[in-house]
């Protein structure tokens, strides 16, 4: 049995606690030992985006990151947005934009978004350009994920 | 699971890692934002025996002034950088050469001393490290010691780390008034490691070039600094055609260029001639300008 580190951690604000296995990949233990099947696996190597979560409010990564080094850690994954069975502004711009097509990529756009969005509530072109820079579409072609970021952030100027 | 089995360590100081470093003897490997050791792992082309996570050391975090420089810790995230007013005062240059690197969501978890351990030839921030002159410091177990930068890039993927020393901060000289800066790259991809790129720094005395340093990346094993190039450029009036011609020495400066699929060794020269001369021109501009960051 390989040695194995304890883990305490906060996702989408439950804490668990547990042990993992040091090379365990932080996408691995939340798609796999917490069924957060919302952060999706693309390239594996840092390079597609599609895992992107939050770590202590920060869009990170979470295949070229290790469970144990999350430790102590607050996760934010795209389960963790919706409250009361309704959309975030960011996930109800997307369905009205037309941000998304085949679904595999956007858990991570969103991610990725949420954090700007959180830094900046009136991004520019730019702006939203170079975060989403790190973040792989092969359907959509960006354009409307773009104008999706646009109507998050107006949605989310709106809120009370 | 991805990685092949490791022993994992994550000490709170620098002595603690270095004695761990030591044990394993040159098979334990130092984990930072792992945002190019993890994929590395992932792949398996990295098997180390354990890891030694520097993540929990605190001393090694933070942006400072002292004694008239800038000093980074060598666990300070890229994004940190970026947004620190004091960086931005101080050494601009380094503000745009993280500002080129790959994407936010990798800068928020890498760290300026992972990138400048691994060393990768195409990356911006060895290429600042040697433009700069920067100081790096390293413990381990027979003590502190300072490399200079063009000792400390020793070649592919290597530096002058021993297996058990601690990259623990980068010191910077201050940007002197009155000099410009630029980071002139180009990749495939936007983020994409660079095909080739330049940092340059450039002060005048009225029209004059009063010196000038270019480091090149992405063409050689290791950042190349261009002492042909500066040369051509030191002590003369600044015109378009000097500008031209140190451009061109730069090319010429590169013993031989690195070839690969993604472009020849005469394309990347031509590439490097054509960063530096963007770079300078962008570095005599801000230097004509009184310089902003912007």
């Amino acid at each position: 049995m390989p040695e194995r580190r304890d883990l305490r951690l906060r996702v989408n604000g439950v804490t668990h606690e547990t042990a993992v296995e040091p090379r365990l990949t932080l996408v691995d233990f939340l798609r796999g030992e917490l069924g957060l099947g919302g952060v999706h696996v693309g390239c594996e190597h840092g390079v597609c985006g599609a895992c992107t979560v939050l770590i202590d409010g920060r869009a990170a990564r979470s295949c070229i990151m290790l469970a144990v080094q999350a430790d102590g850690g607050e996760i934010t994954t795209v389960e963790g947005l919706s409250t009361d069975g309704s959309l975030h502004p960011i996930q109800q711009a997307f369905l009205e934009s037309h941000g998304l097509q085949c679904g595999f990529c956007t858990p991570g756009f969103i991610m990725s978004i949420c954090e700007l969005l959180e830094d900046n509530e009136s991004p520019t072109e730019d702006e939203i350009k170079e975060t989403l820079g790190g973040n792989l579409c092969r359907c959509t072609g960006y354009e409307n994920i773009i104008k999706s970021v646009h109507l998050a952030a107006e949605k989310m100027r709106a809120q009370p | 699971m991805k990685p092949a089995p490791f022993e994992y360590f994550a000490p709170e100081t620098v002595a603690d890692a270095a004695s761990i470093l030591s044990r394993y003897e040159g098979e334990a490997k130092l984990l930072a934002g792992g945002q190019s050791l993890v994929p590395l792992l992932n792949m398996r082309l990295a098997r180390p025996k354990a890891l030694v996570d520097l993540n929990g050391v605190p001393q090694l975090e933070g942006v400072r002034e002292e004694n008239g420089r800038l000093v980074i810790g060598a666990m300070t995230r890229q994004r940190t950088i970026e947004r620190s007013q004091l960086v931005a005062n101080a050494q601009p240059l380094l503000l745009e050469a993280v500002r080129n690197i790959a994407h936010p969501q990798i800068r928020n978890r890498g760290t300026i001393g992972g990138s400048l351990a691994h060393a990768d030839p195409a990356a911006e921030l060895p290429a600042a490290a040697v433009a700069l002159d920067a100081e790096f410091s390293a413990t381990g177990p027979r003590g502190t010691r300072m490399i200079a930068s063009r000792d400390f890039f020793v070649s592919f993927l290597t530096t002058a780390l021993q297996p058990d020393e601690v990259l623990t901060e980068i010191s910077f000289p201050k940007t002197p008034s009155g000099a410009g800066w630029s980071v002139q790259e180009v990749a495939r991809r936007h983020g994409d490691f660079a095909l080739a790129g330049a940092a340059v720094t450039l002060s005048l005395d009225g029209d004059r070039c009063r010196g000038a340093t270019i480091a090149l990346f992405g063409v050689g094993y290791v950042p190349i600094r261009a002492h042909g190039a500066e040369g051509v450029l030191q002590g003369e009036a600044v015109s378009g055609a000097l500008l031209d011609s140190a451009a061109e020495r730069a090319g010429a400066d590169i013993e031989e260029p690195l070839s690969d699929i993604h472009a020849s060794s005469e394309f990347r020269r031509h590439l490097a001639r054509t960063m530096t001369r963007r770079a300078l021109t962008a570095a005599l501009d801000r230097a004509r300008n009184g310089a902003s960051n912007a």
